[in-house]
């Protein structure tokens, strides 16, 4: 414990910074070819804040992570992290942070109790200061029922929390969560952004990645969308929307040939609905550029049956970062 | 082996300033030994828990005591006055070390399936910990059983005549052949993509014992078996354990014993060194 009181003490300006972190992997083997997973990653993270690393499944975030933690060297680039460097200080770092994986890093066959107190020893606390460690963790997480029994029996919820404690026992100035709540229910998941944000509220530098855009909504200050092996777009929730146009303009074409012929039209589009002949469009949403749109889709009059405006979601934002046809970036409104 | 090195050795570059960080600092190889005993542990708190497994591992040895005394007994002649089941006890304690160690492989490929070795590496736990915690609670898993052999071989006329001398030298050697053959299981581990390839690869370990003179003279076999069985790591070892638990003069063949217990030690100490660090990065 004074050991981080005292790593604290080499002030950094960021938690995590990154400049052009490169990794490729070697597809079927030694013999396949290599396959670029991240492209060039830079990243400043500033302490005490919670950062997102927001991209679909294969955009190399997990890849990001294990680089960061030092589990994974990168073929090149720099890092690094609680203020020390991934390659040369990898002890140092790996004594700064926790990180917390997708799957429960927490033994089935030992309690709740066993994991942390193990944990909490591998960590360099004696048996007492282990013990109370432990204690007071399972306390914070909910976990003291449940501290004597296997984790076998836990429910998904219970391993994550047990998990995510287990990676606390340290006391971690960074942590990092690899997809804290795929696979968990509504409820479940509600309990443990309420962890994340409490870990906020005490100063640590939480660095998650997701793939749920409401998650990074909710929780992260700050967002970076990774696709593809590189940063599309980062800043706040806010921002991002704002990057997208704020608005999405709905049509609904009056047959479906009229919404092949439209849908060719709009590469730019967001939202595709064929069954019901509905296509999105970003927009700012003033009265002038929805008809400008308008007349440019449908100069006859005659395709376009009915439009509705709505304000965009995070998730249109992430299809117009991600989307891979190149038209689809974001198109700035046409202002006549 | 790399692995293994790097986990010995303190951080490359220490820290410029020295005095920004007081107190100690503990380097991986001070806590290299503290944490393998922790996760000695845990090793064997997961096999307490793992009840089917455990049963397997007392209950067979026990099994193959009374088989081999009982069902194939009467019919063997070692071509000696001493009774079969003095004779055999060797053999079976040896069957069984190469069963009890198999578990090392399947629990290695079960801790890199689920994420618990990142979490461990993310604590600075080295892959010498992580393993030695798996290799130390088979040995002592093995121990076990093998006290539940000899009180068993004991009750049904086992007469060995070996003085307090003889019987540590004996179980020594027992415990560098656990020790070298559940090393050799953890490198297996480290090879196999799951817990049941694991499982299957141990079967040339656990196989081992039979063409020896573990259970046979191995005069009876045929000239190319025999030869084969000569010059095995296992005879030396049964015949060892054979001379000093008789009180017969031993020779030195305990010597040619431990050797090849020393030879498999470091050969899967180094092979499981450079797979930890090839699997695990």
């Amino acid at each position: 414990m004074s050991t981080k009181a005292h790593a604290s003490a080499k002030v950094t300006a960021y938690a995590i910074e990154a400049t052009g972190l490169t990794k490729s992997y070697r597809a079927g083997g030694t013999s396949g070819a290599l396959v670029p997973v991240l492209r060039g990653i830079d990243l400043r993270i500033p302490p005490g804040t919670v950062f997102a690393l927001l991209g679909p499944n294969g955009a190399g975030k997990t890849t990001a992570v294990r680089i960061l933690a030092t589990l994974t060297e990168p073929d090149a680039g720099t890092a690094t992290v609680a203020g020390y460097d991934i390659r040369a200080e990898r002890g140092r770092v790996r004594r700064a942070i926790s990180l917390t994986g997708q799957f429960a890093a927490v033994d089935e066959g030992q309690t709740g109790a066993e994991n942390l107190r193990m944990m909490a020893r591998l960590a360099g606390l004696g048996r007492a200061a282990a013990r109370a460690r432990a204690d007071e963790l399972l306390d914070r997480f909910g976990l003291s029922e449940a501290a004597g029994r296997l984790v076998r029996t836990y429910s998904g919820g219970m391993r994550r929390r047990v998990d995510l404690a287990a990676g606390l026992v340290g006391e971690p100035e960074v942590i990092f969560l690899d997809e804290p709540t795929t696979g968990l229910d509504p409820r479940s998941r509600m309990e443990l952004w309420d962890v994340v944000g409490d870990l906020a509220a005490r100063g640590t530098t939480v660095f998650l990645t997701t793939q749920y855009l409401e998650e990074a909504d909710r929780l992260a200050d700050r967002i970076a969308v990774l696709h593809d092996g590189v940063i599309a777009a980062r800043g706040t929730a806010a921002e991002l929307k704002s990057r997208v146009a704020g608005h999405r303009l709905d049509l609904t074409l009056t047959t479906s040939d009229a919404y092949l012929r439209v849908t060719a039209r709009t590469p730019h589009a967001t939202h595709h609905d064929p069954p019901a002949r509905t296509l999105g469009l970003p927009t700012d949403g003033t009265a002038r550029h929805v008809r400008a749109l308008l007349d440019e889709l449908d100069p006859s009059g005659t395709e376009i049956a009915h439009f509705s405006v709505h304000t965009a979601t995070l998730d249109e934002v992430f299809l117009t970062l991600t989307a891979t046809n190149p038209a689809a970036a974001p198109k700035e409104p046409t202002h006549a | 082996m790399r692995d293994l090195m790097r986990d010995l050795m303190p951080d490359p570059t220490p820290d410029p300033t020295p005095g920004a960080i007081p107190g100690p600092m503990p380097g991986p190889m001070a806590a290299a030994v503290p944490n393998a005993l922790i996760m000695t542990g845990r090793s064997l708190r997961l096999s307490r828990r793992n009840v089917d497994a455990l049963i397997t591992a007392l209950a067979l040895p026990v099994l193959l005591l009374l088989i081999f005394v009982y069902f194939f007994g009467g019919a063997i002649n070692t071509g000696t006055d001493t009774r079969y089941v003095t004779y055999v006890v060797p053999g079976v304690l040896l069957l069984c070390a190469g069963f009890g160690s198999a578990g090392t492989a399947v629990a290695v490929t079960e801790d890199l399936k689920a994420g618990i070795i990142d979490r461990f590496r993310s604590l600075d736990v080295g892959g010498t910990a992580i393993l030695a915690g798996h290799v130390l609670a088979s040995v002592a898993r093995n121990l076990l059983a093998t006290a539940l052999v000899l009180a068993l071989a004991f009750a049904i006329g086992f007469r060995p005549a070996a003085t307090p001398a003889a019987w540590l030298a004996a179980i020594a050697l027992l415990v560098a052949f656990i020790l070298a053959l559940s090393w050799l299981s953890a490198a297996v581990g480290l090879l196999a993509k799951s817990p049941e390839a694991a499982n299957g690869y141990t079967f040339f370990v656990t196989f081992l014992p039979y063409p020896s003179s573990a259970f046979v003279p191995t005069d009876t076999m045929p000239t190319w078996l025999a030869t084969f069985s000569d010059h095995q790591p296992v005879t030396p070892v049964i015949e060892s354990l054979r001379t000093l638990l008789l009180g017969q003069p031993a020779g030195s063949t305990p010597w040619v014993a431990l050797a090849w217990c020393g030879g498999i030690l470091v050969g899967a100490v180094v092979m499981a060194g450079a797979l930890f660090r090839r699997r695990v990065g």
